[in-house]
């Protein structure tokens, strides 16, 4: 039991980014109001970020910039000591990709909305159906 | 010059998408000219490249010259530079063709859809060429959100699809960037060559098991595999012609070849279809989607939908015959993707000079096609001719690979799946063309004395052809759909022998 | 066996594709029939001019395109070829005169297409004869297919829509899922599909892969009509007469022949058929087409159906020629097939003429119309003597040596069933005729007037039936090619087998 305590709690970045992976895609599937959706395709993006930025995460670990050695004076650059920047760098894409993508759907939803009157799927349903 | 051909191939119609939304603003005649200059310079890259690496040449270009793993490396070799003449030449071709149906269909947005337009292109040209594992998600997306926004520009409907679109795009898209993430953690690195370097020490590794399954599956959600297909028909049914007829022949051979490049180029053919053993399972998948695609094909009543099922079909032709794990069978899928955009470009511009005449794309209001429109109607005979797999048309010949390929993997039933689907192809398309020639019926049938109210039966259907400019580039399509199935042997001996690894037999 | 390489043959495909734009673009329907003649005769002129080097025992190869490594698209010509291509492009000739007869004479519609297809079909034909290996043969054959569609359903009614959906549903549909598979089944056991004298099967599979294999050749190549996969033919009798003349007595089905033809004696070859008793399978299906075609035909009132039944029946004679694996029989059958195009076609001829003289489809309606189209119905007479077999015809040519053919492979049963099916022949033949002529004159439905179709419509069929009786006298050259084909395709024949065989 304890085993599986500290594997839980070893990894619980990992479960972090799950659980919200898994509430993004909930609210994808099942909700009905599409700006929910959109909210939920938002949460699922996110989620995917998280999980970048966290595993660059170290112990202790700091910017990657280069410091002035108080004692020598000089300028070293000590890679053991410094978080992943890389991981980072990658997000700061991915973020604009997400915020297009938020841009796109929302313009989209705009659109459906100026169409039906509505952001409710069912009703936008029952309304292609009547025609 | 010619050794930054592959950093040209990307960049000119990168930049010129700003150069258009700026023209557009000025002098909306302008947006045009510029795109199809930057796509004509991508394809005459594109084509250049092709021959400098014919028999097995492999161009690396580094860019910033920044050497992998640091910097992206942009690399060319008989897999990619393939897909890359196809990618540009359908976006060049389409283009022109649908030059009139653009400014009708959105008369004071043509600066939007050019840039979009191009982007789109740059954004798929780019995952074919990239060698970087997340340089290819950026510019999937750039592919993505510009065809999103592509999609959303059509019918009533356009925008629900759309947005139906995006939250599986996305999802798919995610899956893939999770799955390069643990590639990440596992190997600290995202070039391609570097991670095929690194990756077989640690084949044991679960983490690396889970980043192909998970990058797999968010690409099999990209290209449309069933049962992830829900969103493309709608997508492309409802979008307008010049849209569907870019985004439908590239976007899901271009996620085809992403997943050849992952499984055969970034992890080994011998992990991908041996050690951990799906590809039976996913060829099982492929055949379903084959028959489903086919059978749901058979059910549908517009033309648009019916060619957007019968992409789901052919995407279960690629993945199966990639899955086989056979030279005949990657040779048949590789084949497949350049084929299969061609077939369905000519397809999908032969619907859009329909749509442009009638106005409608329904099998009710084809009748009398043939007669009307005799090009655009022989032009998708031929395409469909092609898809139902005659000879000597292009559909043939990777008909001809995936089926050697299943005999010699003993697969019987994917030879048994690509027979049904010919023949509901048969079913699909004279059923059209039944229509077109029999439809309406005359009076009176022949026999001498009624000839006369035939001859006048026969002429009151006149010829309405879409315009010249419409028309002549669509010939010219389905003509090379025969060019391309004689070329057969030539492409397979001089540049897909050379794609497909040594190891595989 | 020296071998020429040239591009003739390709010629002989290509000049009746290149006349299509030309009939296409030409306003004038003087001109557009004109073209149809410049290539009808170029085409026949081409291949007759490769006749003299066959017999002088070369054969002709080009390689059009190399598609799949290890099989071209290649033609070949040999005797047995040129001997198709030899009847068909020389049919088309008549037939293009017979046409414009037919079709003007009916003010029919389209007729540009009309004459565009055909031409079609007539390139697709040759380029079966001349195939070299199955895939090129496939690939013609599906050519085929396709473009006598529009022929087919001509009328664009009901009952041409109707006809069209069968003959697609069962030519191509045995065609991709029959021929296509076995194909790739054979390329994947032996690497290659070329055609050689003696097959190339020989140790590729197991007794059971080949039978299957066989089977699903022969039913595939649905043109031949084998029963049960015959039933598209009478179906295909709606399409304009000329249509069903060419194409339903000479292009389509002996192409369905010629195909079945070749895949016994260039895909399998007589040592494994006989070695595995594959044979006797073949002739036990070929004469039960035989009987039961010539018994449906008794029951047919409409003329073109009886003809088709009795075309049904009359290929599988050629497929029996093919089983029967003695030179004897191989001739005969190579024989039969061109004996029979020049006999069918006057039949088919001659109910077009019919038609368009008095509008009658029924054997019915034709009680005493020897006295209205004498000139016709004594065409009729010859023609349905050539098919029955009776001298001083082709058709008794090709039936004797059939019919020495069963007696040199020791099949008596056959002999019987070759006999018994001419008899049948005899019995839905001969009373149309009787009819025609003697009848009372009340009986007669007819003025006793003379009235025939036009020139257009009468020439050809005089000629064909001269042809047919010309063929009895003059059988050169075809009888020397299809001495020679039988001759190549049993020349690896084990010797022991060989001693009884060759003896004449």
């Amino acid at each position: 039991m304890e085993d599986v305590i500290s594997f839980v709690i070893s990894k619980y970045n990992y479960w972090c980014y799950i659980v919200l992976l898994m509430i993004g895609l909930y609210a994808m599937i099942v909700k009905n109001n599409l700006v929910k959706k959109i909210i939920g395709m938002n949460i699922f993006q996110t989620a995917i970020i998280l999980f970048y930025v966290s595993i660059s995460v170290k112990k202790e670990g700091t910017l990657p910039t280069i410091i002035i050695d108080p004692v020598t004076g000089t300028h070293t650059a000590r890679a053991a000591d410094y978080i992943n920047p890389l991981p980072h760098v990658l997000m700061l894409t991915a973020i604009v990709v997400s915020v297009a993508t938020l841009g796109i759907a929302l313009a989209l939803a705009i659109k459906i909305y100026k169409e039906y009157d509505t952001l409710e799927e069912d009703e936008i349903f029952a309304q292609i159906r009547k025609k | 010059m010619n050794q930054h051909l592959p950093a040209i191939i990307v960049t000119v119609p990168l930049l010129s998408a700003f150069v258009i939304t700026a023209a557009g603003w000025l002098n909306k005649k302008l947006c045009f000219p510029i795109a199809i200059a930057a796509l004509g310079v991508s394809l005459y890259c594109s084509i250049s490249l092709l021959i400098s690496v014919a028999s097995g040449k492999i161009i690396i270009y580094n860019l910033g010259g920044w050497a992998p793993p640091w910097g992206i490396s942009y690399t060319v070799d008989p897999l990619n530079c393939l897909v890359l003449v196809a990618v540009a030449s359908v976006a060049f071709i389409n283009i022109i063709a649908t030059k009139k149906n653009v400014e009708e269909e959105y008369p004071d947005k043509i600066g939007a859809f050019y840039t979009l337009y191009v982007l789109f292109a740059t954004g798929l040209i780019g995952i074919v060429i990239t060698g970087d594992a997340f340089n290819l998600y950026v510019l999937l997306e750039i592919a993505a959100l510009t065809g999103y926004a592509l999609l959303g520009m059509g019918s009533r409907r356009a925008p629900l699809a759309s947005l139906n679109y995006i939250f599986l795009g996305t999802i798919g898209a995610c899956f893939y960037l999770l799955g390069v993430g643990y590639l990440y953690i596992a190997t600290g690195s995202l070039n391609m060559k570097d991670l095929s370097a690194i990756l077989p020490a640690i084949y044991h590794s679960k983490t690396i098991l889970f980043a192909f399954i998970i990058c797999l599956t968010g690409l099999f959600i990209k290209m449309a595999l069933f049962p992830m297909h829900a969103w493309l028909p709608n997508a492309y049914t409802y979008a307008s012609s010049p849209a569907t007829s870019l985004i439908a022949p590239l976007t899901t051979k271009v996620m085809v070849y992403a997943m050849l490049r992952i499984t055969l180029d970034v992890f080994t053919p011998q992990y991908s279809f041996g050690t951990i053993g799906i590809s039976h399972s996913i060829v099982w998948i492929a055949i379903i989607a084959i028959i489903m695609g086919s059978l749901m094909a058979l059910a549908q009543r517009g033309l648009k939908k019916m060619l957007s099922y019968i992409i789901v079909a052919e995407v279960g032709y690629m993945v199966g015959g990639l899955w086989l794990g056979n030279r005949a069978g990657i040779t048949g899928s590789i084949l497949h993707i350049i084929n299969d955009a061609a077939m369905t470009l000519c397809l999908f511009l032969a619907v859009g000079n329909i749509i442009y005449k009638t106005k409608t794309d329904s099998f009710d209001d084809l009748k009398g096609l043939l007669k009307k429109m005799p090009l655009t109607m022989g032009a998708f005979i031929l395409g469909g001719l092609s898809i139902i797999g005659v000879p000597p048309t292009c559909g043939f010949f990777s008909k001809w690979y995936l089926i050697s390929g299943g005999l010699a993997a003993g697969h019987y039933a994917f030879v048994a799946a690509l027979l049904f689907s010919s023949l509901v192809n048969v079913v699909l398309f004279f059923r059209i063309i039944e229509i077109g020639f029999f439809e309406p019926f005359k009076e009176h049938v022949s026999g001498h004395h009624e000839c006369i109210t035939d001859q006048i039966a026969g002429n009151r259907i006149m010829i309405e052809e879409a315009p010249a400019g419409m028309v002549i580039p669509l010939v010219i399509v389905a003509g090379f759909l025969i060019f391309l199935g004689l070329m057969t042997g030539n492409i397979v001996t001089s540049i897909i022998q050379f794609a497909i690894p040594a190891g595989i037999s | 066996m020296e071998t020429i390489v040239s591009v003739k043959p390709f010629l002989a495909v290509l000049v009746s594709i290149l006349a299509v734009p030309l009939i296409v673009a030409s306003r004038n329907p003087n001109l557009r029939e004109t073209w149809t003649f410049i290539a009808a005769g170029l085409k026949f002129l081409i291949i007759a001019s490769m006749v003299p080097l066959l017999l002088s025992g070369s054969q002709i190869e080009y390689t059009i395109a190399t598609v799949i490594p290890g099989v071209p698209i290649k033609l070949r010509v040999d005797p047995f070829g040129i001997l198709f291509a030899l009847v068909s492009s020389f049919l088309w000739i008549i037939t293009s005169v017979y046409s414009i007869g037919y079709m003007r004479g009916l003010n029919e519609h389209s007729q540009t297409r009309y004459f565009s297809f055909f031409a079609l079909s007539l390139s697709a034909a040759v380029g079966v004869a001349f195939s070299a290996n199955l895939f090129t043969l496939f690939l013609f054959y599906e050519m085929l297919s396709f473009s006598t569609y529009p022929l087919v359903t001509h009328h664009q009614d009901m009952e041409a829509r109707s006809s069209g959906r069968k003959y697609l549903l069962y030519i191509v549909g045995s065609s991709i899922g029959l021929v296509l598979p076995s194909m790739l089944l054979i390329y994947n056991l032996t690497g290659t599909l070329e055609f050689t004298s003696n097959g190339f099967m020989q140790g590729a599979g197991s007794p059971a892969v080949i039978t299957i294999l066989l089977m699903a050749l022969i039913f595939g190549f649905a043109k031949a009509a084998v029963m049960p996969f015959h039933s598209w033919l009478p179906a295909a009798m709606v399409a304009p007469t000329p249509v069903s003349a060419l194409l339903h007595a000479v292009a389509v089905v002996k192409v369905g022949v010629f195909c079945i033809f070749r895949i016994i004696t260039g895909v399998f070859g007589a040592n494994l058929l006989t070695s595995l008793n594959l044979d006797t399978l073949v002739c036990i299906i070929a004469s039960f087409t035989m009987i039961a075609a010539s018994l449906i035909a008794l029951t047919q009132d409409n003329l073109k159906r009886r003809l088709a039944f009795s075309t049904i029946g009359q290929l599988s004679y050629i497929i029996l020629g093919a089983a029967l694996l003695t030179p004897k029989g191989l001739t005969g059958g190579m024989l039969h097939l061109a004996t029979h195009a020049f006999g069918k076609i006057t039949l088919f001829f001659c109910a077009g003429a019919i038609f368009v003289a008095t509008g009658a489809k029924n054997i019915s309606e034709m009680v005493g119309i020897g006295k209205r189209m004498p000139v016709t119905m004594a065409a009729f007479f010859i023609g349905s003597l050539s098919v029955i077999g009776l001298p001083p015809l082709g058709g008794f040519l090709s039936k004797w040596n059939l019919i020495l053919g069963s007696l040199q492979a020791h099949r008596l049963s056959m002999l019987f069933v070759i006999l018994l099916s001419s008899l049948l022949n005899a019995a839905y033949f001969l009373p149309i005729v009787y009819k025609a002529f003697f009848c009372t004159s009340e009986e007669s439905l007819f003025e006793n007037k003379i009235k025939e179709a036009s020139y257009w419509c009468v020439i050809p069929l005089v000629i064909t039936a001269i042809g047919s009786i010309a063929f009895f006298f003059y059988p050169e050259p075809f009888f020397s090619l299809a001495n020679m084909a039988a001759e190549n395709f049993l020349s690896a024949r084990s010797v022991a087998a060989g001693a009884s065989l060759l003896k004449p």
